[in-house]
């Protein structure tokens, strides 16, 4: 699944109760988001990542999962350094780069790259399933969350289309060059991916009727928050609390 | 022959997808309550539409569709259908849709009305029965093709159908399986229609043989 690479294991993230980590991430991001403190955004940083290595993933699958967000923080480094005005440090041809740019770029680089990884740790580590369930613990609208359980379905119903048509032109030689054929092949591509996941989607919801269906799911998996995911709670809780406490202190030092 | 000991019934039933080409025409057809019957047909004759206007997937031009007893019309009147009668769909990746294979077994018991306590007990038998222990927490798309075809099989028989509706079900398993499949078919449903092509299956697990050709269904 293209969402869920990281959603199987066995390690304490993943069988934390779901609920637990959406009270934690939720606070997290917006004590991060919040913060000015370079310290307490490096200190994030940090515990984003050992969260990671305790949940068992593979550090260079989950940077390559995140290549995209990488080249905004580039974009950020070449931009901001540039644009603030400040004290000059580097200068350029007629570019000066400023020591306030700098701050700021490494600023926003540091929060936004923990606040990925803390929503990679979090949520990542949860099946979209157990999340929506999660959610409607919470006392969601319901229709946004079956929204939310179909999009996400349907998401994968067309993506798996979309390899299967792929392969299909592949085994048969199909390479792109910039022609004419190579532009009707593609187009038939999506003309087709279109079609045939929307009839399939007709398909699957033929298929719930039949199992009788009738508008409301049921949910089947039951939480239970153990004693070790309290333990968990209170240690996550404590920690966000020094960031919180970090911030505080940088700020009237 | 209008006792009431049938459970499904189709009179005079007309079906086209394009005007040009009707699909069925004039159908008719009669399974007795406990009969186990084949539907032979070449390919694109219109069997799995059959079984679709049977479940009330769609709905004939022209014609009288009673099942269990009853006149069906609207979509409300298929509900019932839908519970008793369990149609196993010609691609298992239509008809497996939640993430784990005990959700997806669960899935219909929920809708009936079971508590999860019993929904979980049937998930535990249906796995069972099926040969398919511990597979509870198995990815439905990410299983092979005769698994899903298992799995698709458990998430009907979880609903503890009155009849079967089964599209070339036995496409894809080994020998193995297919004896297995049909061990389990025949002490869970009383009634069954079954599209094969194997002339063994027809030959060991039926009673009865119906053809389609040129939009009409015949008698064996
Ligand atoms: N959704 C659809 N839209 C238009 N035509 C369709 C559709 N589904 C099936 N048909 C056509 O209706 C005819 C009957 O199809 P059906 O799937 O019932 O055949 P079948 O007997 O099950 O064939 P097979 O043995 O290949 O499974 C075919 O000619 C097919 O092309
Ligand atoms: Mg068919």
């Amino acid at each position: 699944m293209i969402i869920e690479n990281f959603a199987e294991g066995k390690s304490l993230l993943h069988t934390t109760d779901p609920r637990i980590k959406i009270c934690l991430c939720v606070p997290y991001i917006f004590v991060i988001a919040l913060s000015n403190s370079l310290y307490t955004a490096a200190a994030a940083v940090l515990i984003a990542l050992s969260l990671i290595i305790i949940s068992g993933l593979r550090l260079g699958n989950v940077l390559k999962s995140i290549r995209v967000f990488f080249w905004f923080i580039l974009l950020l480094w070449v931009v901001l350094p540039f644009s603030i005005p400040g004290d000059q440090i580097i200068r350029l041809g007629p570019l000066r780069a400023s020591s306030q740019g700098v701050l700021k770029a490494l600023a926003i680089s540091l929060k936004s790259t923990a606040i990925v990884f803390f929503i990679i740790a979090f949520l990542g580590t949860t099946k979209v399933f157990s999340l929506v369930h999660a959610m409607s613990h919470f006392h969601m609208p319901k229709k946004l969350l079956y929204l939310t359980f179909l999009s996400y379905r349907y998401i994968h119903v067309i993506y798996m289309e979309y390899v299967k048509l792929r392969d299909a032109m592949r085994i048969r030689g199909f390479r792109p060059k910039t022609n004419i054929h190579t532009y009707k092949s593609i187009g038939y591509l999506i003309g087709m991916l279109l079609i045939r996941s929307y009839e399939r989607s007709e398909r699957i919801y033929n298929a719930m009727l039949c199992r009788g269906f009738h508008g409301r799911f049921y949910l089947f998996e039951h939480f239970a928050v153990t004693g070790r995911d309290m333990v968990f709670l209170s240690i996550m809780a404590a920690t966000l609390m020094g960031i919180g406490w970090m911030e505080w202190i940088t700020k009237i030092m | 022959m209008d006792n009431k000991d049938h459970v499904i019934k189709l009179d005079d039933v007309w079906f086209s997808y394009s005007r040009e080409r009707p699909v069925l025409s004039a159908t008719n057809l009669v399974l007795h309550r406990g009969e186990r019957a084949a539907l032979l047909g070449s390919n694109g004759s219109g069997k799995s539409t059959l079984f679709h206007i049977i479940m009330g997937l769609i709905k004939p031009e022209k014609g009288k569709v009673t099942i269990l007893g009853k006149e069906r019309q609207q979509g409300r009147d298929f509900f019932e259908v839908r519970q008793k009668v369990g149609l196993l769909f010609q691609d298992s990746d239509d008809q497996l849709f939640c993430p784990t294979v005990a959700e997806d077994i669960a899935f219909g018991p929920l809708n009936l009305g079971k508590s999860r306590e019993e929904a979980r007990d049937i998930v535990k038998k249906t796995l069972e029965v099926l040969g398919l222990e511990g597979f509870d927490e198995r990815i439905t798309y990410k299983l092979s093709e005769g698994e899903k075809r298992l799995v698709a099989l458990g998430t009907v028989l979880a609903m503890e159908p009155e009849v079967l509706l089964l599209d070339e079900p036995t496409t894809g398993l080994d020998k193995e399986h297919t004896r297995r499949f049909f061990d389990i078919i025949k002490s869970s449903a009383r009634s069954y229609i079954i599209i094969t092509h194997d002339p063994d299956l027809i030959e060991q697990s039926t009673t009865k043989q119906f053809a389609i050709k040129d939009g009409r269904v015949y008698k064996r």
